[in-house]
């Protein structure tokens, strides 16, 4: 069964900047992959729990003690832009 | 006289202690080849050498003390270029993070350290892990040692390749869905993905967080059991890590198989293998059965749509864990006009190469409303599914064998421009990642054009010393000497 894909809204959901030559070739891929991964949906399931981890564990907790950080300069220098020890973007609200 | 670069890391490590040579001159050996094979494969995106020769004269100086710290102690290693290395450059073979440097160490790196380990440098990978022949790198394609027209398979190709080759003793990589054992079964190499949870995924760039294991690469399995313990234990900076004591591995090697029940996986070993890869199957299965194993059938029936269901679960992660590459703190940030939402978009369609991409909006779409209980919600259904069907197999089984790989090496660019016929690559190997358990690829043979054969070992959760066990006698039995590969061959003639 063909899959209907928005592949427009979900690059815009997935923040990629995609030209429309992109979005056509992407969208063709997307398709016929989720018609392979369309088989999951043959195989019945009812009453079946979802596996989200592998590892059954509940949360994992260290004993609670101050220990030693990374310095701020150490990350800051790799960001794109920093400014009085903050990452600094563009404008955050459009026209 | 043996060229140093061919030693395994056992018999290296005896040198060391008789004082027969030195880290240093292991470290030079294994520079020496890289000069030599670098030029044909590309293995390494970094060389350390600063650094590496930093952590040899301090092996040696330690040796010269009378300190030993264990069986890594002034070996030459080489990471994935995924894995967080403090001040080296840590790319994922990605354009996004090009020229990136770690403020820390990952914690498989940091215990590297502490055992002593010379690290030699970064090796190349798919991008951000996605595929299985290392052409998806954003900074070249990784040729196989073996044949140079060929893929070292992937993600972890140039870890493989590393090994193969003799530029360095022991490499890691990370496994997702078979990125450490497919390209080990295409170079001729032992590699094993651990039980979700033994090593620490702390510092190591994730793709699928319920999925990704660090395991090692080497040319025996002794050297993977001593890579392998150097890292595995609990540690407090992953939830996800397992907080037990980690048994000896070293003790399983060599006691045989006897009376061990190993079944061979029906539906992964049929359609779609390869029959000399089938045939060098069945034929080490009876040899199994020779050495006192029972060998019989055992079926995994959920496993023909496990691929299927890997390929929403892993991009559904993938989709969310890549959301942090946004050119806010750290790598490539697109020079344009407008918001930072703006920025984000073109930073993002900039720095990712297409199989990130495609990746990225296929989790996307399967996670989103409306989509979300007929793909994610039904493949983490058939997750269970596997899950339920090794715990049937395990219930008879002490182990579960298969091919690798369905094939041995494909030519560079065969599949490239097919991403369903690259993903059939690791039909073999994402049962075990779905399920969580710890698998192996050792070598058995091979083919008609001389490329290496990788037999696949599954063991359940938890189960590496009876994996480890078989893996060894697997060797034993096959008594394939990856060594004769490179050397021998062409490329290294001057």
């Amino acid at each position: 069964m063909p899959v209907d894909i928005d592949i427009a809204k979900v690059a815009k959901l997935a923040r990629l900047a995609l030209t429309e030559d992109e979005l056509q070739q992407y969208g063709g891929q997307l398709a016929d992959i989720l018609e392979h991964a369309e088989r999951v949906q043959a195989l019945p399931t009812d009453g079946v729990a979802p596996t989200s981890h592998p590892v059954p564990m509940v949360n994992g907790f260290r004993p609670d003690e101050t220990g030693d950080c990374l310095d701020p300069s150490s990350f800051l220098s790799e960001a794109p832009d920093a400014q009085d020890g903050q990452f600094r973007v563009p404008r955050i609200l459009g026209e | 006289m043996t060229d140093l670069a061919d030693l395994t890391i056992a018999e290296a490590g005896r040198g060391l202690r008789s004082g027969t040579f030195t880290a240093a001159d292991l470290l030079d050996a294994v520079s020496r080849r890289a000069a030599i094979t670098e030029t044909h494969l590309h293995a390494y995106l970094t060389l350390d050498r600063e650094g590496a020769g930093a952590a040899a004269a301090s092996a040696d100086e330690a040796f010269a003390a009378g300190e030993d710290v264990g069986p890594l102690q002034g070996i030459p290693i080489a990471l994935k270029d995924n894995m967080c290395t403090k001040g080296l450059d840590t790319t994922a073979s990605s354009q996004i993070l090009a020229g990136w440097k770690p403020p820390y160490d990952a914690t498989a790196v940091q215990r590297l350290r502490q055992a002593g380990a010379v690290i030699t440098g970064k090796t190349n990978l798919d991008e951000f892990a996605m595929g299985s022949s290392t052409e998806n790198s954003a900074f070249g394609t990784t040729r196989n040692p073996w044949d140079t027209d060929r893929v070292p398979g992937g993600s972890s190709g140039g870890s493989a390749a590393t090994v193969a080759a003799g530029s360095a003793f022991g490499a890691f990589g990370s496994d997702t869905g078979g990125s450490i054992r497919q390209p080990a079964s295409l170079t001729g190499t032992v590699g094993m993905k651990p039980t979700y949870g033994l090593v620490s995924r702390y510092g190591l760039i994730a793709f699928a967080s319920s999925l990704d294991q660090i395991g090692p690469l080497a040319r025996t399995v002794e050297d993977a059991v001593i890579l392998l313990e150097a890292i595995a234990g609990w540690d407090s900076f992953d939830s996800t890590s397992i907080n037990a004591p980690v048994p000896s591995f070293a003790r399983s090697l060599g006691v045989g198989v006897e009376g061990l029940r190993v079944g061979l996986v029906r539906e992964l070993a049929g359609d779609g293998i390869d029959p000399e890869v089938m045939a060098a199957t069945t034929a080490m299965a009876e040899k199994l059965a020779g050495a006192g194993a029972f060998v019989s059938d055992a079926s995994l029936p959920s496993s023909e749509y496990a691929l299927s269901a890997y390929y929403l679960i892993a991009p559904a992660e993938c989709s969310s864990n890549l959301a942090r590459f946004d050119g806010v703190r750290y790598g490539h940030r697109a020079e344009v006009e407008g918001t930072t939402e703006d920025m984000m978009s073109h930073s993002r369609a900039e720095g990712f190469g297409p199989e990130v991409i495609r990746r990225i909006l296929l989790g996307t779409y399967a996670l989103s409303a409306g989509y979300y209980d007929a793909f994610y919600g039904q493949a983490q259904k058939v997750r269970t599914l596997v899950r339920n069907d090794f715990a049937q197999a395990y219930s008879e089984f002490d182990v579960l064998i298969s091919p690798t790989s369905p094939t041995t090496a494909f030519k560079v660019g065969e599949r490239a421009q097919d991403p369903i016929a690259m993903y059939y690559s690791d039909i073999c190997t994402i049962p075990s990642n779905l399920a969580g358990d710890p698998s192996i690829s050792v070598p058995i043979g091979v083919d008609g054009d001389g490329l290496p054969i990788g037999f696949q070992i599954m063991a359940p959760s938890l189960g590496e010393e009876r994996l480890f066990q078989v893996a060894s006698e697997v060797e034993r039995l096959a008594g394939f000497d990856m060594r004769a590969s490179f050397a021998t061959s062409e490329v290294t003639s001057p």
